[in-house]
Protein backbone atom coordinates (compact mmCIF):
# COMPACT_ATOMS: atom_id res chain seq x y z
CA UNK A 1 0.00 0.00 0.00
CA UNK A 2 1.24 3.47 -0.78
CA UNK A 3 2.03 5.76 2.12
CA UNK A 4 0.02 8.49 0.39
CA UNK A 5 -3.25 6.80 1.29
CA UNK A 6 -2.34 6.89 4.97
CA UNK A 7 -2.19 10.69 5.06
CA UNK A 8 -5.92 11.34 5.74
CA UNK A 9 -5.80 8.68 8.44
CA UNK A 10 -2.79 10.33 10.10
CA UNK A 11 -4.44 13.76 9.94
CA UNK A 12 -7.62 12.32 11.44
CA UNK A 13 -5.74 10.73 14.34
CA UNK A 14 -3.81 13.93 15.01
CA UNK A 15 -6.95 16.07 15.01
CA UNK A 16 -8.73 13.62 17.29
CA UNK A 17 -5.80 13.83 19.70
CA UNK A 18 -5.91 17.62 19.61
CA UNK A 19 -9.63 17.77 20.29
CA UNK A 20 -9.43 15.19 23.06
CA UNK A 21 -6.67 17.10 24.83
CA UNK A 22 -8.79 20.26 24.47
CA UNK A 23 -11.77 18.54 26.05
CA UNK A 24 -9.80 17.46 29.09
CA UNK A 25 -7.94 20.68 29.62
CA UNK A 26 -10.38 21.78 32.30
CA UNK A 27 -12.69 24.73 32.63
CA UNK A 28 -12.09 27.17 29.76
CA UNK A 29 -13.58 30.04 31.79
CA UNK A 30 -10.70 29.89 34.28
CA UNK A 31 -8.13 32.46 33.29
CA UNK A 32 -4.56 31.74 34.44
CA UNK A 33 -3.36 34.56 36.67
CA UNK A 34 -0.22 36.47 35.76
CA UNK A 35 0.20 37.29 39.46
CA UNK A 36 1.39 33.81 40.43
CA UNK A 37 4.99 34.16 41.60
CA UNK A 38 4.59 37.90 42.03
CA UNK A 39 4.31 39.87 45.27
CA UNK A 40 0.92 40.78 46.61
CA UNK A 41 -0.04 44.18 45.17
CA UNK A 42 0.32 47.04 47.62
CA UNK A 43 -2.97 48.10 49.13
CA UNK A 44 -4.55 49.79 52.13
CA UNK A 45 -8.21 49.08 52.76
CA UNK A 46 -10.54 49.67 55.68
CA UNK A 47 -11.32 46.58 57.67
CA UNK A 48 -14.78 45.15 57.43
CA UNK A 49 -15.52 45.03 61.14
CA UNK A 50 -13.84 48.32 61.92
CA UNK A 51 -13.84 51.00 59.25
CA UNK A 52 -11.20 53.00 61.09
CA UNK A 53 -8.64 50.21 61.05
CA UNK A 54 -6.82 49.39 57.84
CA UNK A 55 -5.48 46.21 56.37
CA UNK A 56 -2.42 46.40 54.13
CA UNK A 57 -0.27 43.96 52.18
CA UNK A 58 2.22 44.14 55.08
CA UNK A 59 -0.28 42.32 57.31
CA UNK A 60 -0.16 39.34 54.97
CA UNK A 61 3.61 38.95 55.23
CA UNK A 62 5.56 36.82 57.69
CA UNK A 63 3.42 33.70 57.61
CA UNK A 64 1.88 31.53 54.94
CA UNK A 65 -1.68 32.81 54.61
CA UNK A 66 -4.82 32.29 52.59
CA UNK A 67 -6.62 35.26 51.12
CA UNK A 68 -10.25 34.60 50.29
CA UNK A 69 -12.22 37.01 48.12
CA UNK A 70 -15.90 36.82 49.03
CA UNK A 71 -19.21 38.63 49.11
CA UNK A 72 -22.43 38.18 51.04
CA UNK A 73 -24.40 37.96 47.75
CA UNK A 74 -22.26 35.11 46.49
CA UNK A 75 -23.76 31.63 46.63
CA UNK A 76 -20.59 29.56 46.04
CA UNK A 77 -19.01 31.50 48.93
CA UNK A 78 -21.58 29.92 51.22
CA UNK A 79 -20.67 26.54 49.87
CA UNK A 80 -16.96 26.84 50.62
CA UNK A 81 -17.40 28.74 53.89
CA UNK A 82 -17.55 25.70 56.22
CA UNK A 83 -14.15 24.60 54.91
CA UNK A 84 -12.60 27.89 55.96
CA UNK A 85 -14.33 27.71 59.36
CA UNK A 86 -12.82 24.28 59.86
CA UNK A 87 -9.33 25.47 58.86
CA UNK A 88 -9.61 28.38 61.26
CA UNK A 89 -10.81 26.15 64.07
CA UNK A 90 -7.91 23.78 63.61
CA UNK A 91 -5.53 26.74 63.30
CA UNK A 92 -3.99 25.26 60.17
CA UNK A 93 -3.39 28.58 58.47
CA UNK A 94 -4.34 32.23 58.91
CA UNK A 95 -7.13 33.21 56.55
CA UNK A 96 -7.68 36.79 55.51
CA UNK A 97 -10.83 37.97 53.80
CA UNK A 98 -11.19 40.41 50.95
CA UNK A 99 -14.80 41.44 50.82
CA UNK A 100 -15.66 42.38 47.24
CA UNK A 101 -18.35 44.79 45.98
CA UNK A 102 -20.51 44.37 49.05
CA UNK A 103 -22.59 46.40 51.48
CA UNK A 104 -20.83 46.61 54.82
CA UNK A 105 -23.81 45.66 56.96
CA UNK A 106 -24.74 42.75 54.70
CA UNK A 107 -21.21 41.44 54.88
CA UNK A 108 -21.02 41.80 58.66
CA UNK A 109 -24.34 40.04 59.11
CA UNK A 110 -23.23 37.25 56.83
CA UNK A 111 -20.21 36.60 59.05
CA UNK A 112 -22.36 36.83 62.18
CA UNK A 113 -24.76 34.24 60.83
CA UNK A 114 -22.33 31.80 59.26
CA UNK A 115 -19.26 32.32 61.43
CA UNK A 116 -16.11 34.35 60.85
CA UNK A 117 -13.03 32.32 59.88
CA UNK A 118 -11.00 35.38 58.94
CA UNK A 119 -8.22 36.87 61.04
CA UNK A 120 -9.17 40.12 59.39
CA UNK A 121 -11.32 41.10 56.43
CA UNK A 122 -10.62 44.02 54.13
CA UNK A 123 -13.63 45.88 52.78
CA UNK A 124 -13.18 46.67 49.09
CA UNK A 125 -16.27 48.63 48.31
CA UNK A 126 -15.08 50.32 45.11
CA UNK A 127 -13.33 47.12 43.91
CA UNK A 128 -10.13 48.92 42.99
CA UNK A 129 -7.82 46.72 45.06
CA UNK A 130 -9.55 43.61 43.78
CA UNK A 131 -8.76 44.73 40.24
CA UNK A 132 -5.10 44.97 41.28
CA UNK A 133 -5.39 41.34 42.39
CA UNK A 134 -6.91 40.41 39.04
CA UNK A 135 -10.17 39.34 40.67
CA UNK A 136 -12.85 38.67 38.10
CA UNK A 137 -15.40 36.74 40.07
CA UNK A 138 -16.07 35.64 43.61
CA UNK A 139 -15.05 33.51 45.31
CA UNK A 140 -11.33 33.45 44.66
CA UNK A 141 -8.70 32.07 46.97
CA UNK A 142 -4.99 32.89 47.02
CA UNK A 143 -2.13 31.09 48.75
CA UNK A 144 0.49 33.63 49.82
CA UNK A 145 3.90 32.63 51.17
CA UNK A 146 5.91 34.15 54.02
CA UNK A 147 7.50 36.74 51.75
CA UNK A 148 4.15 37.88 50.48
CA UNK A 149 4.49 36.15 47.10
CA UNK A 150 1.29 34.80 45.54
CA UNK A 151 1.82 31.09 44.98
CA UNK A 152 -1.56 29.84 43.90
CA UNK A 153 -4.95 31.10 42.91
CA UNK A 154 -8.24 29.28 42.75
CA UNK A 155 -11.14 30.88 40.91
CA UNK A 156 -14.45 29.55 42.20
CA UNK A 157 -15.34 27.75 45.40
CA UNK A 158 -12.71 25.51 46.90
CA UNK A 159 -13.71 21.91 47.50
CA UNK A 160 -12.68 19.44 50.18
CA UNK A 161 -10.79 17.59 47.50
CA UNK A 162 -8.87 20.61 46.27
CA UNK A 163 -8.06 21.56 49.83
CA UNK A 164 -6.73 18.12 50.75
CA UNK A 165 -4.91 17.40 47.53
CA UNK A 166 -3.54 20.77 46.49
CA UNK A 167 -3.89 23.62 48.96
CA UNK A 168 -2.95 21.95 52.25
CA UNK A 169 0.15 20.17 50.87
CA UNK A 170 1.22 23.45 49.32
CA UNK A 171 0.79 25.28 52.63
CA UNK A 172 2.87 22.60 54.40
CA UNK A 173 5.61 22.94 51.78
CA UNK A 174 5.65 26.70 52.00
CA UNK A 175 5.76 26.64 55.79
CA UNK A 176 8.95 24.57 55.65
CA UNK A 177 10.65 27.02 53.32
CA UNK A 178 12.64 29.73 54.96
CA UNK B 1 -46.62 48.61 16.17
CA UNK B 2 -43.10 49.29 15.05
CA UNK B 3 -40.14 49.13 17.30
CA UNK B 4 -36.89 50.65 16.27
CA UNK B 5 -33.99 48.62 17.60
CA UNK B 6 -31.13 50.85 18.55
CA UNK B 7 -27.68 49.46 19.30
CA UNK B 8 -27.42 49.05 23.04
CA UNK B 9 -24.96 51.44 24.57
CA UNK B 10 -23.13 49.54 27.30
CA UNK B 11 -21.99 52.69 29.05
CA UNK B 12 -25.12 54.27 30.46
CA UNK B 13 -23.71 57.71 31.07
CA UNK B 14 -22.12 59.55 28.18
CA UNK B 15 -18.49 60.07 29.02
CA UNK B 16 -16.78 63.40 28.75
CA UNK B 17 -13.30 63.82 27.43
CA UNK B 18 -10.96 66.78 27.24
CA UNK B 19 -10.12 66.06 23.62
CA UNK B 20 -12.01 64.14 20.93
CA UNK B 21 -8.84 62.09 20.36
CA UNK B 22 -9.22 60.68 23.87
CA UNK B 23 -12.78 59.58 23.24
CA UNK B 24 -11.69 57.73 20.12
CA UNK B 25 -8.80 56.10 21.95
CA UNK B 26 -11.12 55.04 24.78
CA UNK B 27 -13.55 53.52 22.31
CA UNK B 28 -10.79 51.68 20.44
CA UNK B 29 -9.34 50.32 23.68
CA UNK B 30 -12.56 48.97 25.12
CA UNK B 31 -13.31 47.31 21.80
CA UNK B 32 -9.91 45.60 21.76
CA UNK B 33 -10.03 44.45 25.37
CA UNK B 34 -11.85 41.35 26.41
CA UNK B 35 -14.25 40.98 29.30
CA UNK B 36 -13.22 38.22 31.69
CA UNK B 37 -16.71 37.43 32.88
CA UNK B 38 -18.52 37.06 29.56
CA UNK B 39 -15.51 35.89 27.69
CA UNK B 40 -16.86 36.26 24.20
CA UNK B 41 -17.54 39.95 24.60
CA UNK B 42 -15.26 42.92 24.67
CA UNK B 43 -15.35 45.54 27.38
CA UNK B 44 -17.46 47.80 25.19
CA UNK B 45 -20.23 45.21 24.74
CA UNK B 46 -20.33 43.59 28.12
CA UNK B 47 -22.81 44.49 30.83
CA UNK B 48 -20.93 42.60 33.52
CA UNK B 49 -20.08 44.64 36.61
CA UNK B 50 -16.43 43.87 36.12
CA UNK B 51 -16.56 45.21 32.56
CA UNK B 52 -18.10 48.41 33.92
CA UNK B 53 -15.28 48.69 36.46
CA UNK B 54 -12.62 48.06 33.85
CA UNK B 55 -14.16 50.58 31.46
CA UNK B 56 -13.94 53.09 34.25
CA UNK B 57 -10.28 52.22 34.85
CA UNK B 58 -9.56 52.65 31.15
CA UNK B 59 -11.50 55.91 31.08
CA UNK B 60 -9.56 57.35 34.00
CA UNK B 61 -6.24 56.26 32.55
CA UNK B 62 -7.09 57.86 29.20
CA UNK B 63 -8.02 61.09 31.01
CA UNK B 64 -4.80 60.92 33.01
CA UNK B 65 -2.93 61.04 29.73
CA UNK B 66 -1.62 57.47 29.70
CA UNK B 67 -0.85 56.05 26.29
CA UNK B 68 -2.46 52.91 24.89
CA UNK B 69 0.54 50.75 25.71
CA UNK B 70 0.51 51.76 29.36
CA UNK B 71 -3.20 51.08 29.65
CA UNK B 72 -2.97 47.68 28.00
CA UNK B 73 0.04 46.78 30.18
CA UNK B 74 -1.95 47.71 33.27
CA UNK B 75 -4.65 45.21 32.38
CA UNK B 76 -2.29 42.49 31.17
CA UNK B 77 -0.35 42.71 34.45
CA UNK B 78 -3.56 41.89 36.31
CA UNK B 79 -5.47 39.59 34.00
CA UNK B 80 -2.85 38.22 31.62
CA UNK B 81 -2.83 38.06 27.83
CA UNK B 82 -6.38 36.79 28.09
CA UNK B 83 -7.72 40.36 28.10
CA UNK B 84 -6.29 40.93 24.65
CA UNK B 85 -8.34 40.04 21.62
CA UNK B 86 -5.10 40.42 19.68
CA UNK B 87 -2.62 38.16 21.45
CA UNK B 88 1.07 39.15 21.34
CA UNK B 89 3.45 37.26 19.08
CA UNK B 90 5.56 35.03 21.30
CA UNK B 91 6.75 31.45 21.38
CA UNK B 92 3.51 30.04 22.76
CA UNK B 93 1.40 31.88 20.17
CA UNK B 94 3.49 31.18 17.08
CA UNK B 95 1.18 28.41 15.99
CA UNK B 96 -1.81 30.71 16.38
CA UNK B 97 -0.23 33.50 14.38
CA UNK B 98 1.61 31.64 11.67
CA UNK B 99 -0.25 28.36 11.14
CA UNK B 100 -2.81 30.02 8.81
CA UNK B 101 -0.04 31.26 6.52
CA UNK B 102 1.67 27.88 6.57
CA UNK B 103 -1.63 26.21 5.70
CA UNK B 104 -2.24 28.75 2.94
CA UNK B 105 1.19 28.06 1.42
CA UNK B 106 0.60 24.32 1.71
CA UNK B 107 -2.76 24.78 -0.03
CA UNK B 108 -1.23 26.81 -2.87
CA UNK B 109 1.44 24.15 -3.30
CA UNK B 110 -1.13 21.36 -3.45
CA UNK B 111 -3.32 23.21 -5.96
CA UNK B 112 -0.25 23.92 -8.09
CA UNK B 113 0.75 20.27 -8.10
CA UNK B 114 -2.77 19.12 -8.84
CA UNK B 115 -3.16 21.59 -11.71
CA UNK B 116 0.15 20.56 -13.22
CA UNK B 117 -0.71 16.89 -13.00
CA UNK B 118 -3.97 17.55 -14.84
CA UNK B 119 -2.32 19.66 -17.50
CA UNK B 120 -0.04 16.76 -18.33
CA UNK B 121 -2.83 14.26 -18.79
CA UNK B 122 -4.00 15.19 -22.35
CA UNK B 123 -0.45 15.19 -23.69
CA UNK B 124 0.10 11.65 -22.50
CA UNK B 125 -3.15 10.53 -24.03
CA UNK B 126 -2.54 11.83 -27.51
CA UNK B 127 -3.08 9.11 -30.01
CA UNK B 128 -0.27 7.70 -32.05
CA UNK B 129 -0.45 7.81 -35.87
CA UNK B 130 -1.57 4.19 -35.98
CA UNK B 131 -4.30 4.82 -33.44
CA UNK B 132 -5.44 7.88 -35.36
CA UNK B 133 -5.94 5.93 -38.55
CA UNK B 134 -7.74 3.19 -36.65
CA UNK B 135 -10.03 5.80 -35.15
CA UNK B 136 -10.76 7.28 -38.56
CA UNK B 137 -11.58 3.81 -39.88
CA UNK B 138 -13.95 3.08 -37.00
CA UNK B 139 -15.74 6.37 -37.47
CA UNK B 140 -16.17 5.70 -41.17
CA UNK B 141 -17.73 2.30 -40.43
CA UNK B 142 -20.06 4.00 -38.03
CA UNK B 143 -21.22 6.42 -40.75
CA UNK B 144 -21.91 3.63 -43.20
CA UNK B 145 -24.12 1.59 -40.91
Amino acid sequence: MRVKYLVPMIIFVMLTGLFLSGLHKGDPTVVPSPLIGKPVPAFALPQLNDGNATLTEQDLKGEVVLLNVWGSYCIPCRQEHPLFLELAKQKVVDIYGLNYADVRLDAMNWLKQLGDPYVKSAFDEDRRVSIDFGVYGVPETYVIDKDGIIRYKKVGAISEELLAETILPMIEDLKKQQ
Amino acid sequence: MLFVLLPVQAADVPLEFDKPEQGQRYQDLIEELRCLVCQNQNLADSHADLAQDLREEVYEMVLAGKNNEEIVDFLVARYGDFVLYRPPVKLSTWLLWFAPFVLLLAGIFLVYRFARARAQVPQQQQLSAAEQSQLAKLLKEEDKS
